[in-house]
């Protein structure tokens, strides 16, 4: 069967329409057919993903019509791997959220599934399309979906966080489509493919130039990269759990697939390496939000903005490694997007069935939860060692090649500000570490050692979490693999 | 040399860290939960000594697990060092399991589950560490070893084990990243591999100051060493319960500190680069700063604990010491120091514990006259002292003599009044103890009535008292047979 890469996306798509219509009649319809969505869509990606690594890219033409005028799905290596990482972290993520979908959003689970799965459409849309308009429309929905989720959050403060961010994305996009319209002129084309070709021969126009940073500014406002960072942590942090546990890992690493797609297929390495001298000043700016993304995390009292903050840090880790124009930094920064996903994937996942149990995560009501949730601890403390690059942990492996390709370019600064942003990891998880494990303090020897009963998350939030955790340390081990197989061979 | 495939030595790492599970499901049944401890520690002395044989016969027993970049993998390579190493840490697992069930139980400790299983962790990454067949296996391992021993030394939970841990990690987890994590960067940037080999990884493509830099990084970044100024955890960490001061931080986390830079050394560097730089000289140098504060920091401290802990960083320092001196003589004093110094002092812990448990007692000034009562303790006391300050008929000696005709052999004559003021030091502030002890008044202020009255002071139970006098044994037979040690020594560093 030929038309996997178009199930990939389509059948959240159709679920999502089914999930909508069917919460009409039974509200707790629209679990099940979601659930079968997103499975399909994850098989599909998967079947993808062996047969570009067996046969080479695929390309596939929506409706049978050729590009430059149809839209085409072009399918390689790279967002093989990303499609697959979506559709997985959306497929488990739906799984462990049946509780606290019901809890959290009790009586609008149904638009809660439907919206859930229109923004899971749109990052797989984002991922798979080989044609820039199609591109804007995709990231469209996948923000209008996420302001919409937003909205659904925190009664209080949601709807402020969604509106800011609303404001913030209205403004990348509308930059990004700009950028879209210069090319276009220069061009006459929206095929990326097509595009690449015409602009090979073109490299000193003012006109792409214009395109080219008007993309950029537009991707990494979206990807919130310091200081474009302003709309992120409010908006993590005030949405649902369910949501923020598939919008953090995800939506920031597709955006930097985009940045990355933008620069290696669109524009090409010799235009953005050879004709801009941009790279020394990006990898500065990667650099700067790489620091101050940790000192703001340092400050934060509520672990999910402290989380939110490290996600601004990483975001760092993997523009600079992009833009470092060496292959080692721009394996490294490919492998973070796998490893960075996973990661924080499992840190929210601990971070959900805190709140499913509290229902706050200032880090000061953390007060004893080794002995109240010692599962979800311990998925939260690998995760936490990932996240400071303790190998085997994925976190370090990735870090590897950072590091490695800012010595090979003598970016001395972002090696040093990668292993600044690890120590300063190590003090902000072991600053959650104490509040958890200390206290309460018991009061010396043999007494008033009170057990402290164990209520733990439900069986699968916890199964999910264990997964993710254990997974973290499959693919640091297996990063060799990873490397070999489908970042070097798409790389050259 | 003839390196043979064999999974023993995963087999070893891991059989400690799968028995975890069983620990936490037979957590409400204490006896089970330790005879548990016991299987797994046996297997994993069985499987290493069964790797014995190979390794005496020169050969190498190595495992590849998982190739991570071109020339770098986590694999496991045995060879003398490593199974000496190994030999000990295993060995001495088994006698402080049984001591940790006589001090937890005799202490009614909380947590005793979280307890042994963590401990069960440190002692497969440690194993882990031995067996490193490169730099980022051994890192992965040192960094696990870490965290690992993280809720050991802040077992008691309460505030001043807060700080403590903090202070532990500041200093054990902010010099591997910070320093050793660049440096093992670099080496890699430059030679594309990171295989402890004889010869050095280098070839040259090194120039004298960035080599300097770079073994500093390592020599200080590998903190759990305790070289000076990177020493404060040590003595912070003596919060913990006395089970994890002894076989811990006596033997398997500062030993593989030790074992760390002992690999940097040989195995990066190479000892020929070494001495081609003068590098040696340099090393010896802080080394020798290291021991004779630390001696004198010991001196003035009367918390036994703490005192050991100051021994303990000063002891460390002679293995490096030794190390650097880059001569047969001095190689082999110092590696062997590693076995010598670890059963002499994880005797001093163990009496220490026994003597807590049974007296409650931690100050040295509380402690005169306590020996009348608790003889046996305060005679394998004396052993153990003998064994760190070097005197026969103890291990210690061997390892001091080695590291004495060292500095003669390298022509550092300077350095051998380092070691001999230091065993002066040595005995100033063990002997004293064992004396007052034995012949001390017992202060006899305390209510008759109290429990913990000096009249009813007696032997610690014996699950305390049976180990100090195994590892007791075990120092002076050492003197007489440092044989097999030895022998490893001079396969793992090819010396004559």
């Amino acid at each position: 069967m030929d038309n996997y890469p178009a199930l990939i996306v389509v059948t959240p798509l159709l679920a999502a329409l089914f999930a909508g219509l069917a919460a009409w009649i039974e509200e707790r319809l629209s679990y099940p057919i979601a659930l079968i969505g997103l499975a399909v869509s994850l098989f599909s990606g998967v079947k993808v993903l062996m047969q570009v690594i067996g046969s080479g890219p695929i390309v596939y033409r929506i409706a049978g019509w050729d590009a430059p005028m149809g839209i085409e799905y072009r399918i390689d290596l790279l967002n093989a791997m990303v499609l697959v990482l979506v559709s997985a972290i959306a497929f488990f993520n739906l799984i462990a959220s049946c509780q606290s979908v019901n809890q959290e959003t009790s009586d609008r689970a149904g638009s809660f599934y439907t919206i859930y799965l229109l923004f899971v459409t749109g990052l797989l849309g984002v991922t798979a399309t080989g044609d820039l308009f199609n591109l804007y429309v995709l990231i469209e929905i996948t923000s209008l979906t996420s302001y919409a989720m937003v909205a659904l959050g925190d009664r209080d403060r949601g709807p402020m966080a969604s509106l800011n961010y609303v404001f913030i994305g209205v403004i990348g996009a509308s930059f990004y489509l700009l950028g879209v319209g210069y090319l276009y002129m220069q061009t006459g084309s929206l095929n990326m493919a097509d595009v690449a070709r015409i602009l090979s021969g073109i490299h000193g126009s003012n006109t792409v130039l214009t395109a080219f940073i008007l993309c950029m500014l537009g991707i990494w406002i979206k990807m919130a990269l310091f200081p474009m960072h302003v709309w992120l942590p409010n908006a993590y942090a005030y949405s649902p759990v369910a949501f923020a546990r598939v919008v953090a890992p995800l939506m920031t690493k597709v955006m930097v697939y985009v940045m990355i797609r933008l620069m290696i297929t669109v524009f090409g390495f010799d235009y953005i390496f050879n004709t801009l001298h941009l790279s020394q000043a990006v990898v500065w700016l990667a650099t700067i939000a790489i620091l101050a993304g940790g000192v703001m995390a340092l400050a934060q009292k509520n672990l999910k903005k402290m989380l939110a903050y490290i996600i601004v840090c990483e975001i760092g880790y993997m523009v600079g490694g992009a833009w470092m124009g060496n292959q080692l930094g721009m394996t490294g920064a490919i492998l973070h997007i796998l490893n960075d996903a996973v990661m924080t994937f499992a840190l929210f996942l601990a971070v959900g069935n805190m709140v499913y149990r509290l229902k706050t995560v200032e880090i000061s009501d953390l007060k004893g939860l080794f002995q109240k949730m010692p599962w979800t601890m311990t998925g939260f403390v690998l995760a936490g060692m990932s996240i400071i690059g303790v190998p085997p942990t994925c976190g370090f492996f990735s870090k590897w090649y950072l590091i490695l390709g800012a010595f090979e370019q003598g970016a001395w600064h972002f090696a040093a500000a990668l292993i600044i942003s690890s120590l300063i990891c190590a003090v902000l998880f072991f600053k959650v570490f104490e509040v958890c494990f200390f206290e309460p303090m018991p009061q010396g020897h043999g007494q008033a050692h009170a057990p402290v009963s164990i209520e733990e998350a439900p069986v699968a939030m916890l199964i999910v979490s264990g997964l993710v955790s254990i997974s973290i340390i499959v693919i640091g081990l297996y990063s060799g693999a990873i490397v070999n197989s489908i970042i070097l061979p798409f790389l050259h | 040399m003839e390196t043979i495939v064999s999974i023993k030595p995963l087999l070893a790492v891991l059989v400690t860290l799968f028995v975890i599970p069983v620990l936490v499901s037979s957590s409400s049944r204490p006896n089970v939960r330790e005879s548990w401890i016991f299987v797994a520690g046996a297997v994993k002395l069985i499987l290493v000594l069964s790797m014995l044989p190979v390794i005496l016969d020169g050969k190498l027993i190595g495992l590849t697990l998982f190739e991570i970049a071109p020339g770098v993998s986590i694999a496991f390579r045995v060879d003398g060092l490593g199974m000496l190493f190994a030999i000990v840490a295993a060995s001495l697992y088994i006698v402080t399991s049984i001591y940790s069930i006589g001090y937890m139980r005799g202490l009614d400790e909380h947590g005793q589950t979280r307890f042994v299983s963590f401990f069960a962790l440190a002692i497969s990454a440690t194993m882990g560490a031995a067996f490193s067949a490169n730099l980022l296996t051994l890192y992965l391992f040192y960094e696990v070893l870490s965290l690992a021993t993280y809720p050991l030394v802040t077992h008691h939970q309460d505030g001043v084990s807060r700080i403590s841990g903090r202070r532990y990690l500041a200093f054990i987890l902010g010099t591997s990243i910070g320093f050793v994590l660049p440096a093992m960067m670099i080496c890699y940037y430059l030679t594309g591999t990171l295989e402890f080999s004889q010869a050095g990884i280098f070839a040259g493509q090194l120039s004298k100051p960035a080599a300097l830099v770079v073994l500093l990084m390592f020599v200080f970044g590998f903190a759990k060493a305790g070289i000076m100024p990177f020493h404060t955890w040590l003595p912070a960490a003596m919060v913990a319960p006395t089970p994890v001061s002894a076989l811990l931080h006596a033997v398997a986390v500062v030993k593989v500190g030790v074992f760390s830079i002992v690999r940097v050394i040989t195995g990066i560097f190479g000892v020929q680069m070494m001495a081609d730089f003068n590098l040696g000289v340099v090393v010896m140098c802080i080394a020798s700063v290291t021991i004779l504060l630390a001696s004198c920091i010991a001196l003035s401290q009367d918390e036994l604990k703490r005192r050991l802990a100051y021994s303990t960083i000063s002891q460390l320092s002679y293995i490096i010491f030794g190390v650097a001196l880059l001569s047969p003589q001095g190689l082999l004093g110092g590696v062997i120091h590693i076995a010598m110094h670890a059963f002499g002092k994880i005797t001093l812990f163990f009496c220490a514990g026994a003597i807590f448990v049974a007296t409650g007692k931690k100050y040295i000034s509380q402690m005169s006259g306590l020996g009348r009562r608790m003889p046996f303790t305060f005679a394998a006391f004396f052993i153990g002292a003998l064994g760190v300050i070097g005197l026969p008929p103890t291990g210690g000696f061997y390892s001091k003599w080695n590291l004495i005709l060292g500095t003669l052999e390298a022509q550092q004559t300077i350095f051998m009044l380092v070691l001999l003021v230091s065993s002066f030091l040595n005995a100033f502030y063990f002997l004293p103890i064992v004396y007052k002890g034995f012949f001390g008044k017992l202060d006899d202020d305390d209510d008759d009535d109290d429990e913990r009255s000096p009249v009813k002071i007696k032997e610690a139970n014996l699950c305390l008292v049976i180990p100090l006098m195994i590892t007791a044994v075990i120092s002076i037979v050492l003197f007489f047979y440092p044989d097999i040690f030895v022998h490893l020594i001079k396969v793992g560093l090819a010396l004559k």
